[in-house]
């Protein structure tokens, strides 16, 4: 190839800038990246919105399904007071609703305490209840009170807690194993891969079969181990899976560290009395960056799989807490019943994946070197 | 020649990129034909164009580039035809051949799988049939033992062999026209001079049309019958090779021949000091060897070899590729490890370990090849031609350092304003430029010199080698130029050693060794690169 002479601007174009410029000319990676932001923001923001904590269960509402309008269903109130009513031990006359409130007149066969109120604010569905009349030998009570109105946009799940809240919860842990635990691989995989692929010889050979012998450790044995070892935690989820995981970017970053090692900068800077560890810093690590940035985006994915995988089989975070993971898990079990269980997590766990993927394959158009 | 239909024409070519930067507009309205039989030879430099017009007319372009205009095979028109109709022409009618034989040739297959191939597909041969046909090809390039060779693989092949194996599959279909595209410059001069042989015989034999791709108008001169000399996507000067390169009419064309490097360079005074001087180097490669795979096997790159460097000296160290001269150049500076005796300035530096040796660096530097990989493509050129500042003299506040940067820079004659600039913003010879300065601004006594101008073109090149006569008589620099392109060579050194195979053949000073050869190898390697450039020798020489 011949070389093409370009008018340029003043101002220097670094590598990293014509990277950018050519993944912004890509349509999937950016319409990703905007997505990916979206999905965070509403993790980390949408819980405070939902109007729900992820933890508060809803006994009137077990395994409601997805509704776009408010609970209860008119056709729900009446079933809700009956089981109020039953409760109370008292009698239901008769009860109406008018202008968001219910009145309704109960009677018993013994005086009934007004304190029975008391029973309408334990439970979710109903709000400020009041004594109206109480009739005068006692047995009869007018109360009215509001009905509390619920938004399951996601529907509920088995023990009554709203999806919606708990699926961005779960993304937030999920999101989060993700970033950190492929980051703690990025950045352990990076030095560990550079230092070996630079300084290459035997201690290359000895640090490479370090890799290999940890590779050999069945990842599910040693998580499991873990978890007999130290208990069930989050942190221990970041540890297991980015053990495991810096060995894939060690190898990746050890084969390009071998070839840079060989560049003509390299020995160039050698010659110019820089020491291992300014090459290292300087020359080497940047240089590896590109595919270490594709591979990011990879290992995200990659991780939160293996977050889902480690929770499906009950190894992961724990109840309340929950994860993508978990939630499909649990959805899974609910097929016949409860379909919403499973489709919610399911959408926003692959189309983050998607979009992950996306993004990786643009970085991977945008920093290939063929192109300059 | 007097054809009426000529075998090749390209008429009114265009050929655009778009790229991030905006469209570039690469050929621009070229106009050339090719005879049976006959020869031209694009001439320019890198940038010129000469290639993707090439590739353009066979439709080989990159995938944002665009072709308009008009390229006609024996009157018909194929530009633009879709690629299952392009394939009756390309491959069987028109061939091309390649620059790197290293890459052009798949390292997963046999000599004689990627021959018969071709062969099978576009001659409807059956297997056999196709495999001796394949043994007849290497044997009409003149490659030994074809029957064997057809069960080699390419790295198996010296590059020289590898491009016959090129020109053989090009030659499987007996095309008429067949593009060479630098075929000859990643080879050695002897090697050089046989492949060009091989074509023009295969040339008369089958009275092919030839287009032959080169920056080196030597070559031109020697091997064309038309010349078209290009410059910015246009054909600046066209004509009969003789006329073309002994009577140019084009300034360019003249510039480009006034390339050759001229000029001769005086000894130092007896008395200079000796700044570096070694004692039977030896350096040896291991490889393979380990656990498993037995005893390694050993290769003496560099076998008892001695240097003495005065002050102000240009020692030239010449030879072919694998020669060990690079290998004898980066022992002397201890990038790689040596045995023998090397003393900087009287003191011993074969002993020291990379914390003594530091020291001793900033006063020995050296300049590689490649000017596209020896600069780190994430760091500014500032970044870059500060950082042996920064090693060796850290107290220097950032202004400072920055004022030496902009003194090197101006050293090199680059416009300072540019040192925010990264790497691949610059042109080859500007890159080389930058890897200068980064060498000069720790103002060391010694530089090695490994192929600076070897990658450039021939006017870029004439700078560079100003450049760094400028700076031996300024800083009173003592060089070691390494190169396997004599012409540089002697007009840069007054001392001159020729190494074959890690061995040094013959040492002495310029004129001598030039003049009057003691050894065969000295005469041979002269004899192919003077051979093919005498004319234009004389001709450069009278025009100073």
């Amino acid at each position: 190839m011949t070389e093409l002479v370009l008018s340029r601007p003043v101002k220097g174009r670094s590598l990293w800038i014509d990277a950018w410029r050519r993944l912004t000319a890509n349509r999937a990676a950016v319409v990703s990246v905007v997505y990916l932001l979206l999905m965070g923001v509403a993790c980390l923001v949408g819980p405070l919105l939902t109007g729900h904590h992820y933890t508060t269960i809803y006994t009137d509402y077990v395994r409601v399904p997805p509704s776009l309008t408010a609970y209860p269903k008119p056709d729900q109130i009446s079933g809700m007071l009956d089981e109020l009513i039953r409760r109370m031990r008292v009698d239901l006359v008769a009860w109406n609703d008018q202008d968001d409130r219910i009145s309704l007149t109960i009677r018993s066969s013994r005086p009934i305490d007004p304190r029975v109120v008391r029973y309408f604010d334990r439970s979710s569905s109903f709000a400020d209840p009041k004594v109206e009349t109480t009739s005068p030998d006692g047995l009869t009570l007018t109360l009215s009170t509001a009905v509390a109105k619920h938004y399951f946009l996601f529907g509920t799940d088995n023990t009554g807690r709203d999806l919606l809240t708990r699926t961005l919860i779960a993304g937030r842990v999920s999101l989060a194993i993700g970033l950190l635990a492929g980051l703690t691989a990025v950045v352990i995989g990076v030095i560990y891969g550079a230092t070996a692929g630079y300084l290459g010889g035997r201690i290359d050979d000895i640090m490479m079969r370090i890799v290999d012998v940890l590779y050999s450790l069945p990842f599910i044995f040693l998580v499991i181990m873990l978890v007999v070892f130290f208990g069930r935690n989050f942190v221990l989820m970041f540890i297991a899976v980015g053990a495991v995981q810096w060995l894939d970017m060690a190898r990746i970053v050890r084969g390009q560290a071998l070839s840079i090692r060989r560049q003509e900068y390299v020995q160039a800077a050698l010659a110019l009395g820089v020491s291992p560890l300014g090459i290292l810093w300087r020359h080497v690590v940047p240089n590896t960056l590109g595919p270490v940035a594709v591979y990011m985006t990879l290992l995200v994915p990659q991780v939160i799989l293996l977050e889902s995988f480690l929770s499906y089989l009950g190894l992961g975070v724990q109840e309340p807490l929950t994860s993508w993971g978990v939630l499909i898990a649990q959805g899974a079990k609910n097929i016949p019943s409860a379909t919403w269980l499973l489709i919610f997590p399911s959408i926003f766990l692959t189309s983050t994946l998607f979009a992950l993927n996306f993004l990786g394959d643009g970085l991977r158009d945008a920093l290939d070197p063929k192109d300059r | 020649m007097g054809e009426t239909t000529p075998l090749l024409e390209l008429a009114n070519l265009d050929v655009r990129f778009d790229t991030a930067d905006g469209e570039v507009h690469a050929v621009r309205g070229i106009n050339l034909t090719v005879a049976p039989g006959e020869t031209l030879a694009v001439v320019g430099e890198s940038g010129s164009g000469k290639s993707q017009a090439m590739m353009a007319a066979m439709g080989l372009l990159a995938k944002n580039g665009r072709a308009t205009g008009s390229v006609r095979y024996r009157g018909r028109e194929i530009l633009g035809l879709p690629a299952r109709a392009l394939d009756e022409i390309r491959g069987a009618k028109i061939a091309m051949i390649f620059q790197e034989p290293m890459t052009s040739l798949d390292p997963l297959y046999t000599i004689g799988n990627q021959l018969a191939e071709p062969l099978m597909r576009h001659k409807r041969l059956g297997a056999k049939a196709a495999r001796q046909r394949a043994v007849e090809l290497l044997t009409l390039v003149g490659i030994p033992d074809p029957e064997r060779r057809l069960r080699a693989y390419p790295h198996e092949l010296s590059g020289g062999q590898r491009q016959r194996v090129m020109i053989a599959m090009a030659l499987a279909a007996e095309p008429d026209v067949l593009i060479a595209d630098e075929p000859t410059t990643a080879l050695d001069v002897t090697v050089q001079a046989q492949i060009l042989e091989l074509l023009r015989s295969l040339q008369q034999r089958f009275h092919m049309g030839i287009v032959f791709i080169t920056h080196d108008l030597g070559l031109a001169r020697h091997f064309a019958d038309r010349v078209a000399v290009m410059r910015y996507g246009q054909v600046v000067e066209e004509g009969p090779a003789l006329r073309v390169l002994t009577r140019p009419e084009h300034d360019y064309t003249r510039m480009l021949l006034a390339a050759e490097p001229t000029g001769t360079k005086a000894p130092p005074p007896d008395d200079a000091p000796i700044v570096l001087e070694a004692r039977a180097i030896d350096v040896t490669f291991q490889i393979g060897g380990g656990l498993l795979a037995g005893p390694p096997l050993e290769i003496r790159a560099v076998d008892k070899v001695s240097v003495t460097l005065k002050q102000g000296q240009t020692i030239g160290i010449v030879g072919e590729s694998g020669s060990g001269k690079s290998t004898l150049g980066r022992a002397l500076i201890r990038l790689i490890h040596s045995e023998g005796d090397i003393r900087l300035f009287g003191q011993p530096i074969g002993g020291l370990d990379a914390a003594g040796l530091r020291a001793l660096r900033r006063q020995v530097q050296i300049v590689f090849q490649d000017p596209y990989g020896s600069l780190s493509p994430r760091m500014t050129v500032g970044e870059i031609v500060s950082e042996g500042l920064r090693v060796h003299e850290p107290q220097l506040d950032a202004r400072t350092r920055e004022q030496q940067v902009i003194a090197a820079l101006e050293d090199v004659t680059l416009d300072p304003s540019l040192r925010n600039r990264y790497p691949h913003e610059f042109s080859g010879g500007q890159r080389q430029r930058i890897a200068i300065a980064r060498a000069i601004v720790l103002k060391p006594r010694v530089l090695v010199l490994d192929e600076p101008t070897s990658a450039l073109d021939r006017s870029v090149q004439k700078g560079i080698v100003e450049l760094l006569r400028r700076l031996q008589r300024e800083y009173g620099l003592s060089y070691l130029f390494i190169s396997h392109d004599l012409s540089v060579v002697r007009a840069l050194s007054d001392w001159i050693m020729v190494m074959r195979r890690g061995q040094l053949v013959e040492a002495g000073p310029t004129e001598e060794v030039y003049g009057a050869p003691a050894a065969a190898y000295t005469r041979e390697l002269i004899a192919a690169a003077y051979g093919l450039t005498d004319a234009q020798e004389g001709a450069a020489s009278a025009g100073n």
